[in-house]
Parts: C-alpha cells; structure tokens; sequence
C-alpha cells in the first residue's frame, strides 16, 4: 500500500469546451461504455455523472449475475457477460470478489414450473445447464431450506454474485488510463442542439458533442426531458438490506418466483437480499427506507429458512429500478434526435448485463458491428407493438 | 504517526487504508465509505465517522466542514430478523 494508487474516482477538473461523445450517468453502463469505446481508440469521449460513481442503481444492487432468463438474447448475452466478469479482475486489476456458487430458483405453484421448464428448455439449448430439480435435491444444496412448501426448484450451478462496487472503479480507472475524462458531482441541467452537435449546460461549464448517450438509468427520462424527449420507461424503488456477516454456508443465491424474493451471502459473510414491495407507479425516484420492507423481508427469509430469525440485520437502503412495459431495454439512436443513442430501461437488472452490453454497444457507434439487441430493444418498438417481452424479472 | 492507526473498528480501516482511498480519487465519506468499508460494520459508522472524516479531511486538503456525514441507515442498532417478522402490513394500496 505505499506505492501511489492509480486513480479510480472521476474528477471536478473542467470540462472541456468539445468532445466527440458524450455520456451522461457515471454508473455502470456509462463506464463500461466509455472504457469500451477508448480501449477500441475512440478519442474524446467525456462522463457526466450528477453525483459519485456508484450512487446510483449500479451501487446500490445485490450483484447477481444469473443467465436464467425466458428469452434467448437474455441468455446468450449474459453467458458472455459471465464470461467477461469472470476475467474482469485479472485483466482490470481490481478484486470483484467474485463468487460462482450457482442460482436456486423455488416455485410454489405449477404455473411458474410450467414457465420454468420452458425457460430451462431454452437455457438448455443455448448449453447452460440449468436443471428442474427436487425439493429434497434444494434441500441438499441448501440444509437450512424449508423445502417442503415449495413444488420444485430450477438451479444453475454456473450462475454468480459479485460485489458491484470494484466493477465500476475498475471500469472508471481503465478508462481514465485510455484517455476518458469522467467528472463526478456535475449534473446535466440543460441540453441543446447546436448545429450538428448537442450543448450540455452542467453545474461545471458546458460541452459540445456531435454524439450524446444518455446512460442514466431511472434518471434517463429526466435526461430525455431536457431535450424534449419523452421516453416511456420509469423509475421504481427497490428495497434491499444486509445482514451481520456470517460463517459461510449458503452456496447459491437463493429466490422465490412468486415473492420476488431473494437472497445471497457475500464474500464478506454477510447475508444481502430483497423481496418485491407493491407501490403504485410514479415518476419520482424514492430511495427512502421503510420499516414495513423490513416486516416482509424478514417474513420472507424465515419462511424459507427458519434459523435466519436469530440473524442481526445491519442495514437497509433502497436503489431504483429502471423499468419498461415489456421488461426489456431501451438502446440506439433516439428517432429524431441524429447523435442521441439511448442505453436505459434495464429493469433493476442492469448492472448483470453492462459488461456484454457495453461492449456490443462500443462496436455499434464505432460502426464495426450492430449485434441484434439494438433492433430488439429500439424504442420505436413501443409504438410498433412491441417485443418479445422478458419475464424473468425479479425484485 | 503510527504504522498502524485503526480508524474502524469493525472493518479495520486504518489511518493509511483512508489516505490511500483518498490518493484514488475519493473524497466524499460516501466514496471513502464504499472503497474502504469503513462504517459498514455492527457501528454502522457511529464509532468511527468522525475520525475517518478528520483523516479524509487531513488526507485531500478539505476543511472538515466541508465534508458531509453519509446517509444514516435503519436500523438503529443491529437487529434480529424475528423482532421484524411481526410487524402489520403498510396499510394503503398494494
């Protein structure tokens, strides 16, 4: 620790009057998108982020990273997203504390194992070998389970969780190292077209880009607004907590199907978890905290393992979700706006899929490849009657 | 000072474990809180906010009063599961 650390923050230098592009939001998504483009030799490229990095849903999330999901692109891009984080440490230098201990979904009723099986089937095909397994089979990966009110469980062995913070510092440092420059506490208040470029007004100067993407998670429709774009995803809080750490002894992250409910034990030992809470739907973005998220997350985790109750919760926060009607994103170019490329709308599963995303989005706007997401997840798809839509949604 | 000044208790942060957080850029007590871990123990930050802060502040040139605590979180002291497990739903819409 006596060698002088590379530096891993953004900055409050000033901005420069022009850039090439323009990101707007320093969470993951923004970052991983910067240092994919300057790894790639793109110049210019400037992040704008409202407050640090982190402070958003990308620090705020339980780090899973699954690749059980209902639609063949989920699958296939987070088998590669996967495969990045599984080389992020060694090739960015920073401990992600990465542990690849496997995902255990419980079902109650025969709906969810009907959908399941199709999910597995299709999971299959693309050779994750996700299995429809036993309650006594849980129960053997998981002895503290109350498995006797569950139906069935699928389990992946060769899902994971991460500690979500490092992959941003690492993507933020390496970028800064290939020429990004990442200005932390400098929210965007006005945007502007000038000529063939956008005018950025923040607390800190402005800046000029013939390119803008808007990576600001829940905040996006804000951003949007500012130019006179409407987009149609919208914010939802998500509560989650943590516990006293504990000796290690869950393997999988664990989660019911139909609570929403689900819950990993970190590296550090602790337990991290959330459960879905209904609120009604609203533009504002609440972090606050509520007792009663507390009530229904520790109903959840001692029904399905009863000891927990002896457990010491040591704190609760809350991140928002960035949700859309059919549980898809929304990237590319934002019609009618030539240079604004949207990259929002991850439904609170953002932070899993940034890794692959960033890098297919990079080699859309250097123009070297268009991978299929950006004509799935276009935003004019809303209008046009819409996509497949994803259901593995949890939270 | 010292070879080893324990700031945290709980996560053993040190004197140099903040400076060098610090020396990477961070300088808000939320930043220097996820980077370190300092306030994420069973004090959740009651114990060691202050000194982590007096060493930000020594370490990156800010005034002390310049720097703002991090958020607080619930609950106030670490508690069981069970002592939740009973409360009423939220009345209101579901």
């Amino acid at each position: 620790m006596t060698a002088s650390p590379k530096r891993l923050a953004g900055g409050h230098g000033p901005l420069p009057a022009t850039a090439e592009l323009v990101i707007v939001g320093g969470g993951i998504m923004g970052l991983a998108l910067a240092y994919n483009l300057a790894v790639r030799g793109q110049k210019g490229v400037v992040v704008l982020e409202a407050s640090y990095l982190a402070s958003g849903a990308s620090g705020r999330n339980g780090g899973g990273l699954r690749q059980q999901w209902s639609t063949e692109m989920n699958i296939r891009l987070m088998q590669e997203s996967l495969e990045i984080c599984g080389a992020f440490a060694r090739d960015m230098g920073i401990n992600v504390w990465m542990r690849q201990g496997g995902y255990l979904f419980l079902m109650r009723t025969a709906e969810t194992r009907a959908q399941i099986e199709r999910n597995i089937a299709l999971q299959n095909r693309c050779d994750v070998p996700t299995r429809l397994i036993t309650t006594d089979e849980a129960r053997r990966l998981v002895p503290e389970l109350a498995a006797d009110q569950f139906l069935a469980a699928s389990y992946n062995p060769t899902d994971a969780v991460v500690f979500p913070w490092p992959f941003l510092w690492g993507y933020a440092g390496a970028a800064s190292r290939h020429g990004v420059s990442i200005h932390t506490e400098t929210p965007v208040t006005a945007i502007e077209r000038r000529g063939r470029d956008y005018l950025l007004t923040t607390a800190r100067g402005t800046v000029a880009a013939p390119r803008v993407v808007n990576a600001s998670g829940a905040w996006s429709p804000r951003v949007a607004a500012l130019l006179g774009l409407t987009l149609p995803d919208w914010p939802a809080r998500h509560e989650i907590l943590s516990t006293e750490p504990l000796k290690p002894f869950l393997g999988p992250m664990v989660s019911v199907l139909e609570s929403g409910l689900y819950v990993s034990q970190s590296t550090r030992g602790e337990l991290v978890g959330g459960i879905t809470m209904h609120e009604p739907r609203t533009n504002d973005i609440k972090l606050g905290s509520r007792l009663s998220f507390l009530g229904a997350m520790a109903r959840g985790l001692i029904e399905v393992m009863p000891l927990l109750g002896d457990v010491k919760v040591v704190r609760q926060w809350a991140g928002p979700y960035d949700l859309t009607s059919d549980g898809n994103p929304i990237v590319g170019e934002a019609p009618g706006w030539p240079g604004f490329f949207l990259c929002c709308g991850f439904m609170g599963h953002g932070f899993m899929m940034a890794p692959v995303v960033a890098k297919y989005y990079a080699l859309h706007l250097l123009g070297r490849e268009t991978h299929p997401l950006f004509e799935r997840w276009r935003l004019s798809r809303f209008a046009e009657g819409g996509t497949e839509a994803e259901k593995m949604i949890i939270g | 000072m010292p070879r080893k000044l324990i700031l945290c208790r709980c996560e053993d942060v040190t004197a140099e474990d903040v400076a060098h957080a610090v020396a990477a850029g961070f300088q808000s007590l939320e930043e220097v809180k996820r980077y370190t871990g300092f306030g994420t123990g069973p004090c959740q930050g009651k114990e060691c906010l202050v000194p982590v802060a007096l060493a930000v502040a020594r370490a990156s040139g800010i005034p002390p009063t310049a720097l703002r605590p991090f958020t607080a979180r619930a609950p106030l002291a670490p508690t069981e599961l069970k002592q939740f497990a009973g409360l009423e739903e939220e009345p209101g819409p579901r």
